[in-house]
C-alpha cells in the first residue's frame, strides 16, 4: 500500500497547476518572494520539481520513511535547495517556509477531493501532514549542515588572511603575529611559517608576538613546539616582543624556554639574524 | 556518529604496515584532513600497526570513514590477539618499552589524533581505538 | 637488491631516501653505512628525508643510532629536507631528534658539514 490514496496522487496530478498557484500565492502572502537573493522564477521551478518529485516518490513509497531508496531523489533535491539557499544567506525560516507552505493548497485539494468521506479525508490529511512535516525537518537539518560548512569555509578563510609570514632579509623570515591566539590559529600560523622556511630556504625565522596581548599554557607549549619543530627542519628561530605580562605568564606556568632566543623587540632580533647571516649594517658617509 | 564506508586490513608482516600507511593517506585525503593531520594519523597508525605486527604477532586494522554533524574522520581499529599489556597506565607513559627500544609508541599515537581508547589484558590481545576528524 | 643507495662525494657519503621505508630496509641501510664510512674514511654523512612523508618512531631511532654510530666513527652526520608536516609530527610525538645536526636542504648540509670538518 502506498502512503497516499490513488485518489490523492491522481487529485494532486490533475490539478498541479492550480496547487503550484496556491502554493506560490502563499509564499508570496508570507513574504517569500519579496526577497531579492531570490526570484519568483527560481522558486515556480523549484516548486513544480518538487511536487513532481513528491508525487512520484509517494506513490511507490508505502512507508513515510525517508531513509528509503524511493526518497533519495526527493531528499537530493531538498538538499541542494537549502544549499544554494544558505549560501545566498536566507534564513532557516525562509527555507523551511517553502516546504511547510505547501499544505495549505494540498488540504484545500484534499477537502474537495473527499467531501462526502470525512473518514478518509481526516486520514489523508494526516498523511499529507506527516509526509510533508519530514521533508521539512529535513530541510532543516540539511540548511543547517550547510550553514555550517559554510562558517567552517570562512573560518579557514579567515585563518589564511590573517597569517602574513614576511621576508625581512634574504633568509629571514618574520611572523608578525597580531590578536589573541587561540590554539587553532596558532596552529595553522606555525604550520604555514614551517611552510615558508622550506619554500624560500630561510635560515632564521622570528616570531614577533608584540601585538598578542596574552599567551596561555596551550599557546605557549604550541610557540615551543614550533621553535623544535623548526630546528628540526635545520633552521633557527628568535621569538621577539615579549611583553612583560607574558614573560610572567611564561615564567609562572612553569614553561622552559631553554635554549630559545629572545629579544625585546622586532629591530633587535633582526639585527641579531643579520649578525649570524655573517652582514653588518654601517652607515654610507 | 554515523559511518559512511569501512573495511577491514590485514597487518601480518612489516610491509603490511607499509601497505596500511598507504592506504590510510588515501582515507584521510577522502575526508578531506589537511596535510599535517593526515602526517599525524599516518605516523600513529605506523607506530600501532608495528606494535600489532612485532608485539601482537600479526593482527588486523578496521577502518571506517565517519561522519559527525558537518565534521568527517578516520576511525581506525587495531586488534591483535597477542599476549596483551598488562599494565596499560604503564605502557601509556612516554619512554615506556618492552624490549626493543620502541617506547613511544602508545603515548605517541595518542598525541598524535583526537581520540584514542586501549583495551587490553594479558592473554587477552590488544585493541586500540583512534579517531581523526578534519 | 633492496637497498637504500649510498652515494660517495668526496669526504662525504650522501643517502637520499626515496621509498617508503620497512623496518628491515631501515636496518639494512645502517648497516651499509656504518660499513662505507669504514671503507671510505668519510667525514661526513648527508641523509636527504625531504622525500619521505612520515617519520615515525622506528625510523627516528634509526637516524639518531646512525647519527651516534657515524660520530663514534669520526663521521658528522646532517639530516637534510625534513618537510614541515613531518617535523611538527615529530615534534607531537616526543621525538626531538637530540644530539643530530640538521639542515634545510643538500647544499646547506653540505656547508654545515664543511664547516665542521675545517674546525675539527
Amino acid at each position: 500500500m502506498s502512503i497516499l490514496k490513488q485518489a490523492t496522487i491522481d487529485a494532486i496530478k490533475q490539478n498541479e497547476s492550480a496547487l503550484l498557484t496556491a502554493w506560490i500565492a502563499g509564499l508570496e502572502q508570507e513574504g517569500s518572494l519579496s526577497d531579492n537573493r531570490i526570484t519568483r522564477d527560481e522558486v515556480s521551478a523549484q516548486a513544480k520539481d518538487f511536487l513532481r518529485l513528491l508525487v512520484a516518490a509517494s506513490a511507490v513509497g508505502d512507508a513515510a520513511d525517508l531513509s528509503r531508496g524511493e526518497w533519495a531523489e526527493s531528499r537530493q533535491f531538498l538538499e541542494l535547495l537549502s544549499r544554494s539557499r544558505a549560501q545566498r544567506g536566507l534564513d532557516s525560516q525562509h527555507t523551511a517556509r517553502f516546504i511547510f507552505s505547501l499544505k495549505r493548497p494540498l488540504f484545500d485539494q484534499l477537502q474537495t477531493t473527499y467531501a462526502g468521506d470525512p473518514k478518509a479525508l481526516s486520514n489523508e490529511v494526516w498523511a499529507v501532514s506527516e509526509l510533508l512535516d519530514l521533508l521539512g525537518m529535513h530541510t532543516i537539518r540539511a540548511f543547517q549542515k550547510s550553514r555550517e560548512e559554510v562558517i567552517m569555509r570562512q573560518q579557514e578563510e579567515l585563518l589564511e588572511l590573517s597569517t602574513p609570514v614576511v621576508k625581512l632579509w634574504d633568509g629571514v623570515l618574520a611572523l608578525p603575529m597580531i590578536g589573541t591566539l587561540d590554539s587553532q590559529r596558532t596552529q595553522v600560523v606555525m604550520e604555514s611559517l614551517l611552510q615558508r622556511i622550506v619554500e624560500t630556504g630561510s635560515d632564521i625565522a622570528i616570531i614577533d608576538i608584540t601585538g598578542v596581548p596574552t599567551v596561555d599554557t596551550l599557546v605557549a607549549q604550541h610557540l615551543l613546539k614550533t621553535v623544535t619543530a623548526i630546528r628540526l627542519m635545520g633552521a633557527d628561530c628568535i621569538i621577539s616582543g615579549i611583553r612583560p605580562q607574558i614573560a610572567q605568564t611564561i615564567v609562572h606556568l612553569g614553561l622552559d624556554l631553554g635554549g630559545i632566543v629572545t629579544k625585546a623587540n622586532l629591530a633587535d632580533a633582526l639585527a641579531l639574524a643579520l649578525k649570524r647571516s655573517g652582514l653588518t649594517v654601517t652607515r654610507a658617509e | 556518529m554515523s559511518s559512511m564506508r569501512s573495511g577491514t586490513f590485514a597487518l601480518r608482516s612489516e610491509q603490511d604496515v607499509v601497505l596500511g600507511r598507504q592506504a590510510v593517506r588515501k582515507l584521510a585525503l577522502e575526508c578531506g584532513l589537511r596535510l599535517v593531520d593526515q602526517t599525524k594519523l599516518v605516523t600513529a597508525v605506523s607506530e600501532l600497526a608495528r606494535n600489532a605486527v612485532i608485539y601482537g604477532g600479526g593482527g588486523d586494522m578496521d577502518w571506517a570513514i565517519v561522519e559527525e554533524g558537518a565534521r568527517k574522520g578516520v576511525q581506525l581499529v587495531f586488534r591483535d590477539n597477542g599476549p596483551g599489556i598488562p599494565d596499560i597506565k604503564q605502557a601509556m607513559t612516554d619512554g615506556w618499552t618492552s624490549g626493543n627500544g620502541l617506547g613511544l609508541g602508545l603515548a605517541g599515537a595518542k598525541r598524535l589524533v583526537d581520540q584514542f581508547d586501549i583495551q587490553s589484558a594479558p592473554g587477552q590481545g590488544t585493541r586500540v581505538t583512534i579517531t581523526k576528524w578534519n | 637488491m633492496d637497498r637504500i643507495p649510498i652515494l660517495r662525494m668526496g669526504d662525504f657519503l650522501l643517502v637520499t631516501i626515496q621509498v617508503d621505508m620497512h623496518d628491515q630496509l631501515a636496518m639494512t641501510l645502517q648497516d651499509d653505512l656504518s660499513t662505507r664510512i669504514n671503507e671510505t674514511s668519510a667525514k661526513g654523512v648527508l641523509i636527504d628525508i625531504s622525500a619521505l612523508d612520515i617519520v615515525d618512531s622506528f625510523i627516528g631511532r634509526m637516524i639518531g643510532m646512525i647519527s651516534g654510530l657515524s660520530r663514534i666513527m669520526d663521521a658528522e652526520t646532517v639530516v637534510v629536507g625534513m618537510q614541515p608536516a613531518v617535523a611538527i609530527t615529530l615534534v607531537e610525538l616526543g621525538l626531538t631528534l637530540q644530539g643530530v645536526s640538521t639542515a634545510l636542504n643538500v647544499e646547506r648540509g653540505m656547508q654545515l658539514l664543511r664547516e665542521r670538518v675545517q674546525n675539527q
